[in-house]
């Protein structure tokens, strides 16, 4: 047990590529808790994908010991968190678990929306920020200006903002000494009964879940029985231990400690992120503030390209789900697709993260259907429901209203880029709020924006209109009615599920047109013609056809030459065979994908 | 031609031959061909012969077909030793249709005289078009009044059955030259006419300049130009009957006729694919291993497929429906009437059904229809059903 003045509990709160990782490094090798040996690559990021898109998808946690210039030892608990804004509520309670967060900026590229979204919760949660310039060795690096931005947020001195290289190590010492300096140490009351916080869970092969938790009052003892407050489970305390990184099994954690919990509990979604552990014979009366249930906020079918893997791709689900209990789904059957399942995600990059896993970790081809968001419904009968799909969207005659949610968005772009982003928020129905200068080139500009508006290429839309310089993050802002029209495309008078579109009645002749035509291009020639139509209810909206194929034979058959022609058509065949039918047309799984693919011409 | 008779050759004997040699390759030609080897000739007319020599004897065949390549290219007394060693190993049926194909580049009435001397009694020209442009544009060497002066000879030599050959959906022709070219083959009054789309093949110059962005045929033109092609053959007294054959009563090419009954043929030469013995199988398709293979008294097979039980079912509605006369009913027939595919062919007018005979209605569509006879499952499955 650790003396609480002696523990320092901190975050790293960075924009994905600004270093965390590699200062994660370079304070494991500084601290001696990994040799150089020892020593990987950013040792933290352990997930393949988390190494290319250099972001952290699980927060990892280490407890490192640091003897500080006045020869005290010290205790400092780095605790990771996820880098986007899609997983906001574990980065709110990694930061719970902490007193004090680092502000981490590039020196080259300054201060991102994702860090100041951070950095605001940090601020919220009373933590003491310690702001840093990172990178200062590149040739590029401007630490005076990120240092000005940095100050812009969080007030103070230029002159104070550490300057780092987490690459080579510049800065480091410093870092650390002023960490043991204004990090505050923890205040928990030892004679209280136990409240811990769990700040992250992971499922392990071999020993089940895994809960990082922070001890906030009392004490925790291998062996102990501990309720669970939100769930009201009870479980055994079959193991706990610091994280060194390697597992070290203790006997007791006291307040202020951070480290790993083992209970036996085999499914992931048992224990839940933001619940508070107590006693299970002495219990705290008040569980620790903050715990919610992570909302999906984004929906998208997931179809396997080959019908004989929906079972593969079930499997692949339950396995990411082991490890991420913010994954819902449910089995959907689209006309066109097949079998699959409508997955929920927290935002647009946890669906880009986990599609990408389950087609590169699992070996899966993937037809994933337009995102969409949860729509609320209004029935005659005054009963709401919330819609996952725009297939269930009750008929016309049988609903009242239909609202969406908003989200609060932050942009932080040079401010060259506000006239393009404005525009572009405008056409997305965005109600433009404040504009805030961090420096004479940098802005911030917030507004309120549906959600629906920016699950489908907002991003890609605003990285080509400000040539990568715009970040974007954004937050949940309530349900608002909005005058929505579901938008209904057919193939041959079928309509085609996989292409409904729940839209902004303004919004829906420009999308059953570009619809319709983008698929004229897709589809090809049949036996016969192919009408394509987009329809409100039973209105036509547009409309395309794709004409009769009029040649599909060869001209020769050289020299009795059949086996060959056989094999050629053959070839053909089974070609034909990855496409899908609807109705007795023939579509390119290629069209399915390229029809759903979000574009810049809107 | 009635459906009885056509199906009747399911039971001919014929042969085809191959000579791969040309005076130059035009861009559009995928065959097994060369061009500048002319010292080779001697060396393959012996080696053909030397083929002949080691195979099978049959029964006297009904059908020869001299295909190429050009085999008007090479001397007609080599061509003559080649018939003279399938007579010796076959024989040569009464009647028979002795077939060569021949370019009107350089077709005299000497050499004309030698092949009807020989024995060859039809001569099918490689005419392709009667516009000078189109001609320049298919990489050929000759202009159209060689056609005619070609014929000419032909028949001044003694061939009354000859035949035509032209391409159409070439980039650059219109629907007036196309109609020219057309009018030109109908006032030669030749008894048979084949015309053929113009085909992108992967590996040709043509096809590299297509890849390279150069303009490819556009089906729908082909298609316009096909059907303006059996109006106006149609109009002369000439009928289709095969997907890209046109002929007088009593002209048809009894070689191809053969082919498309599933009959069986022999076949000699580089490249060649024969069905014998219920095999479809083929040479080897460079000269070099041609050449090398019978020189060391090997077989020159480069591969073969046994044609047996469903498959060949399967493989007689796959040739037979080419042809305008269709098939008769059979297992094959009912299992593609029976299946979803089978059924839209049918709903749309692409098949007909008269419970006798299966046709290609649009035989520009052949091989949608093929493609669904390729699918189709025995109706039956023997055996204990683990499979």
């Amino acid at each position: 047990m650790t003396d609480q003045t002696r523990i320092r509990n901190f975050s790293i709160i960075a924009h994905i590529d600004h270093g965390k990782s590699t200062l994660a490094d370079r304070l494991l090798e500084m601290t001696g808790a990994v040799t150089e040996r020892e020593m990987r690559e950013q040792l933290l990021d352990t997930m393949d994908l988390e190494r290319e898109r250099g972001i952290t998808i699980k927060a990892q946690t280490v407890r490192l010991e640091h003897t500080s210039a006045d020869g005290e030892g010290y205790v400092l608990n780095l605790i990771d968190t996820p880098g986007h804004v899609d997983f906001s509520y574990e980065v709110s309670r990694s930061l719970a678990a902490c007193e004090g967060a680092l502000l981490l900026v590039d020196a080259v590229q300054g201060v991102q929306a994702q860090t100041l979204a951070n950095c605001y919760l940090a601020i919220d949660a009373g933590l003491e920020v310690i702001p840093a310039i990172n990178k200062i060795d590149l040739p590029a690096a401007d630490p005076e200006r990120a240092a000005g931005e940095v100050v812009g947020i969080i007030g103070g001195s230029p002159n104070d903002v550490l300057r780092i290289s987490a690459k080579t190590g510049r800065g480091v010492d410093d870092l650390l000494e002023t960490l043991v300096k204004e990090v505050p140490p923890p205040r928990g009351d030892p004679e209280a009964p136990l409240r811990a916080l769990v700040f992250d869970s992971y499922f392990d092969a071999y020993r089940g879940v895994v809960c990082y938790v922070r001890v906030v009052d009392g004490n925790l003892d291998s062996g102990d029985r501990l309720r669970f407050m939100a769930t009201q489970e009870v479980h055994e305390a079959d193991e706990i231990g610091f994280l060194t990184p390697k597992a070290k099994p203790v006997a007791r954690m006291g307040p202020g400690e951070v480290g790993y919990l083992i209970t036996g509990v085999k499914e992931i979604d048992r224990i839940k992120v933001g619940d508070t552990i107590t006693g299970a014979r002495r219990p705290a009366d008040e569980a620790l503030p903050g715990y919610s249930e992570p909302k999906p906020m984004v929906f998208s079918g997931l179809f396997p390209t080959d019908g004989d893997d929906f079972e593969k791709l079930r499997e692949a689900l339950e396995k990411l789900r082991l490890n991420d209990a913010s994954l819902a789904w449910e089995p959907e059957t689209s006309k066109a697709l097949g079998f699959g399942f409508r997955c929920g995600f927290l935002g647009l990059l946890h669906m880009e993260i986990v599609r990408e896993r389950l087609e590169r970790e699992y070996d899966l081809d993937l037809v994933a259907t337009a995102p969409s968001v949860a729509y609320r419904v209004t029935l005659s009968d005054g009963e709401v429901r919330e819609l996952k799909s725009p297939q269930d969207l009750p008929d016309l005659t049988e609903r009242t209203a239909i609202a969406e949610p908003y989200v609060k968005a932050m942009i932080l772009t040079p401010t060259e880029y506000v006239g393009p982003i404005m525009e572009l928020a405008t056409t997305r129905r965005a109600v433009i709020g404040n504009m805030n200068y961090l420096s004479p080139e940098r802005v911030e500009l917030d507004f309120e924006i549906p959600l629906a508006e920016i699950v489908f290429d907002f991003f890609d839309l605003l990285k080509s209109k400000t040539k990568g310089y715009a970040s974007l993050d954004y937050e949940p802002a309530g349900y608002k009615r909005s005058d929505l029209v579901k938008v209904d495309i057919l193939l041959n008078s079928q309509p085609v599920d996989a292409f409904s579109a729940i839209v902004h009645r303004e919004n829906a002749q420009e999308y059953g047109k570009k619809m319709t035509s983008r698929l004229r291009t897709l589809i090809p020639r049949q036996l016969f013609d192919v009408p394509i139509q987009a329809a409100i209810g039973g209105r036509i909206i547009s409309r395309e056809t794709v004409r009769a194929t009029r040649k599909d034979v060869t001209a020769k058959c050289y020299g009795g030459d059949i086996s060959r022609k056989k094999k050629l058509l053959q070839r053909q065949k089974e070609g034909k065979k990855r496409m899908k039918m609807v109705g007795s047309v023939e579509v390119p799984q290629e069209a399915f994908v390229a029809a759903l693919k979000v574009d810049d011409e809107l | 031609m009635t459906p009885l008779e056509a199906d009747s050759f399911v039971n001919a004997a014929a042969a085809y031959v191959h000579i791969p040699f040309c005076s130059a390759i035009c861009p559009y030609c995928d065959f097994a061909v060369v061009a500048g080897q002319d010292d080779m000739v001697d060396r393959y007319v012996a080696a053909v012969r030397s083929e002949i020599e080691m195979a099978e004897p049959w029964r006297p065949l009904d059908a020869v077909y001299f295909g190429g390549g050009t085999p008007s290219h090479v001397a007609a007394s080599l061509l003559a030793s080649i018939l003279e060693s399938l007579a010796a190993k076959h024989g040569i049926a009464d009647g028979a249709e002795l077939s060569l194909e021949a370019n009107p580049e350089d077709f005299t009435p000497g050499y004309a005289g030698e092949l009807y001397a020989a024995g060859f009694n039809r001569v099918s020209f490689g005419g392709q078009s009667f516009d000078t442009a189109v001609l320049s544009d298919l990489g050929r060497r000759h202009g159209p009044g060689q056609i005619d002066s070609s014929i000419d000879a032909a028949r001044r030599a003694g061939f009354e059955n000859v035949s035509i050959d032209l391409i159409y959906g070439t980039p650059g022709e219109t629907d007036r030259s196309w109609d020219g070219s057309l009018t030109r083959a109908v006032n030669l009054e030749a008894p048979h006419v084949s015309a053929y789309a113009l085909t992108v093949e992967k590996g040709t110059p043509l096809g590299r300049a297509v890849a390279g962005g150069a303009e490819p045929p556009d089906p729908d033109i082909q298609a316009d130009r096909y059907e303006h092609a059996d109006r106006r053959l149609a109009g002369a007294g000439l009928t289709r009957y095969e997907v890209s054959n046109w002929a007088r009563p009593g002209y048809e090419c009894r070689y191809n006729l053969t082919v498309w009954a599933q009959g069986e043929y022999e076949a000699y030469g580089n490249g060649a694919h024969g069905f014998r013995y219920g095999r479809r199988f083929r040479n080897h398709r460079r000269l070099q291993a041609y050449l090398g293979a019978i020189e060391s008294g090997r077989c020159p097979r480069a591969g073969e497929d046994l044609i047996a039980g469903w498959d060949a079912e399967l493989d007689r509605l796959f040739v037979g429906l080419r042809r305008t006369v269709g098939v008769s009913s059979g297992a094959g027939t009912e299992a593609l009437l029976a299946s979803v595919e089978g059924r839209i062919l049918v709903e749309v007018g692409i098949i007909h059904d008269d419970n006798e005979r299966l046709t290609v209605t649009t035989p520009l569509l052949t091989d949608a229809v093929h493609r669904s006879v390729l699918g189709q499952m025995p109706p039956i499955v023997m055996g204990d059903g683990d499979a």
